[in-house]
């Protein structure tokens, strides 16, 4: 039997001792119209070896393109130690550690990273993360309204150029508790946001607006400005940031005269692979006097009663377990083993890894870039201040050359011409450190190609 | 010491990072980062060894036996993390066409299909990442069906007082109103007391069944109609889904909308706290609120099966999106992967042995002279001792037996919870160990007793042989210590 153990003997033996004829005799207070009947409708049981076959072929079919997508999910280097130490079974087969003293491992890793975030961040607190980075950033908008007492309405406003499925996401979840989203247009010449439409939102009341830093198009925003505007009219300041981006620009703590209030993000860049979309995991920092709302775990450091360092889940007053209806967020379990790879990936490339890690994605981006110039029919759209990530306009059409490019291997961005019409034809393409200039030649054979077949169309 | 106190200034993994740092072009000084962010200036070999004696600060499955109530800690098959880390998957992009997915999108429908059978519903999505966002997922479902019904004056969620924490702070998240219903000393819910709870402001009921208590709620027929009755819906909390499989399905006891613990029932690892995935399950009258993106299947005349995204362009009724991409995908795999070995026979098996071993298990500490909950009712895959007696006659508590328990290589089952049990432990085997941890465990109980009939006093001070003896949780909260300083 897969994975239980008992013997013939062994199951005599509990039955006698519980006094029951039958396993079936166990389940004698469950209404016997309402047991259930064999499982037809799920295969046979296939040993590990047949199964690995199965998985194998499966994998296969989807192995080996050479990717420049990103909007969202990014290809970085993971050396190789860090999901082989992530993937003892020690830190694999733990629970939340509820208890701290068998849990130390994992307590101070968690202690450990979340002082790592808060150095990225340039804010003073982080928790233990959340599942993603667009969940997290409806955490972060839930917590902006708790967290702005002085904002009566429950309105917060949203950068036009969030990530479009980061939006909609925060929608979904905030809808249900009657929060509103209000949008700051986007400056399609710019690719950002449109600096003279602010004014229609001075005087309005929200409880905090979404800046993301470099936005969905790539490009990097004048956050110095956004958010001293955004204070001035007393809103708080939710920064939605790539983490290796940190490494180069900015960090959200630094932004204009008092910093972002809150940041948050997509954690998978720090070590984790593709990988179909997850797990990832989402990260949240915030000035220390919000602390109080921040939800989900966050660990502490103490002593024991010798004295002795340890760590443990704290402020769980705030938590589902304790507060039940009066909680800060339903979130118990989060992504703890992402983070235990993002801590470990941190760790071995250090500031100064991470920082080269960052210059090679915009140079790479950057040269790839210069060679698209000599396209015809090729635009690019973006300005010159993006980090990894910019948009080109292909005149013979996004959907048919991303097309042609995927059927020789090369899926060469995320058509964005369905985002917004003042992106039609558009390709949001990503290039970071792992690109050679070899794949970067073999990129723009292939869009030439794509752009030559459809000229004979 | 923490990864901060070792190393020093220039240090780093250098074979992991570009060779020189390449020149940046095209951003302004305006943008750039000032100074540097302070992360560790160690070795790799220094970080490989200072995470690897991390570890082994942790109990885990792999290293003790770890019968944490309602968290159903089952071996986690290494083939599963294997086969779910072949190069074709980690590789993926989410968005990568449907052209370069039909590897991942077979094994996501697969699943699907196996969910759906073994819950006894109509539609699976499988994009909540955790049982909360499940449970969240299916309560907005529900509030999107009475919507949809001009039913607006439904404003409440009924919720017995056995229910986990995420069941009340998930109904708030959903913008309703929480009502707790009392449980009775047998076990089941106080039928009468429901019969006046509901009405029409009823949105539904959130229940686990078996409950919290470890027992099977008996009146679930009565219940269901009682709410379906007064125009409410109910949810099945999957926690407990363990115990039941291959034996009852919720859908056949009447229930509308469900989430089930990928982490728990089908033994994805739980890493530490998390990533869990908590997949829904619905019946016919909520199939057009599931959340997005759901994986079809097209069977063409050739045989070859294609598989495609359902988005919500194709579901407009759609609760919408609850990831930026489709959830935690790696632990669908692996919950797949699981199904696939077990199969028909062993996916039945799992209730079976789950339920064996804990009632086996309850009936030795029963025998030893520990006090059952409940020890008129069989056991479910978990029960519950009481330690009031231990506390009022020689003032050893819950938690001293659980803190004790790590000394003897064990994990604490889940202490204090559910609240309504005083001084309880929730014990959880399943169906994975073997008689002899069982048989060591209560063992251990049994020796940590009469320790505590010798000297009260001396338990506590447990754990002794940890790295930590225990922490001081009250300074933790007072003197917010939550990231290191140099200074």
């Amino acid at each position: 039997m897969p994975f239980i153990p008992h013997t013939d003997k062994d199951i005599q033996k509990m039955l006698s001792t519980i006094g029951v004829q039958s396993i079936d005799e166990l389940f004698s207070e469950i209404p016997s119209q309402l047991r259930s009947k064999p499982l037809d409708a799920v295969p046979e049981g296939l040993s590990e070896m047949e199964m690995m076959r199965l998985m194998q072929e499966r994998a296969e079919q989807d192995a080996g393109a050479l990717c420049f997508i990103g909007a969202g999910a990014y290809e970085h280097h993971i050396p190789a130690a860090v999901w082989d130490v992530a993937s003892r079974g020690e830190f694999l087969t733990a629970y939340t550690p509820y208890q701290a003293e068998a849990s130390q491992g994992t307590l101070q890793l968690v202690y450990e990273f979340q002082t790592m975030m808060c150095e990225l961040t340039g804010l003073d607190v982080s928790n233990a993360s959340l599942y993603d980075g667009a969940s997290g950033l409806a955490e972060a908008v839930l917590m902006s309204i708790r967290a702005n007492r002085k904002s009566k309405s429950k309105k917060v406003l949203v950068a036009g150029s969030l990530h479009p499925t980061y939006k909609k996401v925060v929608e979904d979840i905030v809808s249900n508790q009657g929060i509103e989203l209000d949008e700051l247009s986007v400056d399609y010449a710019s690719m950002s946001i449109d600096h003279a439409s602010l004014n229609e939102f001075e005087g309005n009341d929200y409880a905090a607006v979404v800046i993301p830093q470099p936005n969905f198009m790539g490009t990097l925003e004048d956050v110095n400005t956004l958010t001293n505007w955004a204070h001035d009219n007393g809103f708080l300041v939710i920064g939605v940031v790539n983490p290796v981006s940190l490494a180069l620009i900015a960090p959200p703590g630094e932004w204009g005269e008092a910093g972002a209030d809150i940041a948050v993000g997509e954690g998978q860049p720090l070590g984790i692979p593709l990988a179909s979309g997850g797990p990832y995991f989402g990260f949240i920092c915030c000035k220390s006097k919000l602390v109080r709302q921040l939800p989900g775990r966050i660990i502490g450091r103490t002593v024991d009663l010798e004295g002795k360092e340890g760590f443990t889940l704290t402020l769980q007053a705030r938590e589902q377990h304790i507060r039940r209806s009066k909680a800060t967020s339903n979130i118990c379990t989060n992504q703890g083993l992402a983070v235990t790879a993002a801590t470990i990936f941190m760790t071995m490339v250090g500031f100064e890894g991470l920082s080269r890690v960052a210059k090679a994605c915009h140079a790479n981006a950057f040269a790839l870039t210069e060679k698209l110039k000599n396209i015809p029919g090729v635009k690019l759209r973006s300005p010159a201040a993006f980090f990894h990530e910019f948009v080109i306009e292909i005149d013979a059409g996004s959907k048919q050359v991303l097309e042609f490019m995927a059927e020789e291997g090369i899926l060469a961005g995320f058509d964005v011409s369905t985002c917004s019409p003042e992106l039609s034809n558009c390709v949001l393409v990503c290039v970071t450190e792992v690109k050679t200039n070899a794949d970067l030649e073999l990129f723009v054979a292939s869009l030439s190609r794509a752009i030559e077949d459809r000229g004979e169309v | 010491m923490l990864i901060f106190e070792k190393g020093c200034t220039g240090r780093f993994a250098t074979s992991q990072a570009p060779k020189v740092a390449a020149e940046v072009t095209g951003i302004s000084d305006d943008f750039l980062r000032k100074s540097p962010a302070k992360l560790p200036q160690v070795s790799e070999l220094q970080a490989v060894r200072h995470f690897t004696n991390l570890s082994r600060k942790n109990f885990s499955i792999d290293t003790q036996f770890y019968p944490l109530g309602s968290c159903t800690m089952k071996y986690n098959p290494r083939g599963a993390h294997r086969a779910a880390s072949l190069p074709g998957f980690l590789s993926r992009h989410p968005l990568a066409p449907e052209s370069h997915s039909q590897g991942y999108l077979a094994c996501v429908y697969d699943l699907q299909q196996v969910l759906k059978e073994v819950t006894g519903m109509s539609g699976v999505s499988l994009c909540p990442m955790a049982g909360a966002q499940g449970e969240f997922a299916g309560v907005a479902m529900i509030k999107a069906y009475h919507e949809a019904r001009e039913d607006f004056d439904r404003c409440e969620i009924i919720v017995p007082e056995a229910a986990h924490g995420t069941n009340p702070a998930t109904a708030v998240m959903c913008g309703y109103k929480v009502r707790e219903i009392p449980v009775k000393s047998c076990g089941d819910i106080d039928l009468d007391a429901l019969k006046l709870a509901v009405g029409p402001q009823t949105a539904g009921i959130m229940m686990t069944n078996p409950s919290t208590c470890g027992v099977f709620e008996r009146q679930i027929e009565e219940i269901a109609k009682t709410v379906h009755d007064a125009g409410g819906l109910l949810y099945y909390d999957g926690a407990n889904l363990n115990a039941i499989l291959g034996k009852v399905r919720p859908g056949d006891m009447g229930f509308d909308v469900l989430h089930m613990n990928l982490h728990k029932t089908f033994a994805t690892p739980h890493g530490g706290g998390g990533p869990g995935s908590g997949p829904v399950a619905v019946g016919d009258r909520l199939l057009p609120y599931l959340p997005t993106p759901i994986v079809g299947c097209d069977e063409s005349e050739s045989s070859v099966k294609r598989y495609h995204w359902v988005e919500e362009a194709d579901m407009p009724n759609s609760i919408g999106r609850l990831s930026a991409f489709m959830g935690n995908a790696g632990i669908i795999l692996r919950a797949y992967i699981y199904a696939t070995l077990l199969g028909r026979e062993g996916l039945h098996r799992v209730g079976e042995f789950s339920t064996l071993n804990a009632n086996y298990m309850a009936k030795l500490m029963s025998n030893a002279g520990f006090d059952l909950a409940y020890k008129d009712r069989l056991a479910t895959h978990e029960f519950i001792i009481t330690m009031s007696r231990q506390s009022k006659e020689m003032g050893v508590t819950a938690m001293d037996f659980a803190k004790r328990l790590l000394d003897f290589g064990y994990h604490a089952p889940t202490t204090y919870f559910p609240l309504l049990v005083p001084e309880c432990l929730l014990i959880e085997p399943t169906e994975t160990e073997s008689i002899d941890e069982i048989e060591g465990y209560v063992a251990a109980m049994v020796a940590i007793q009469k320790e505590a009939e010798a000297s009260a006093d001396s338990l506590k001070g447990a754990p002794f042989n940890q790295s930590v003896r225990r922490l001081d949780d009250v300074k933790a909260a007072r003197e917010l210590d939550v990231a290191y300083s140099a200074e």
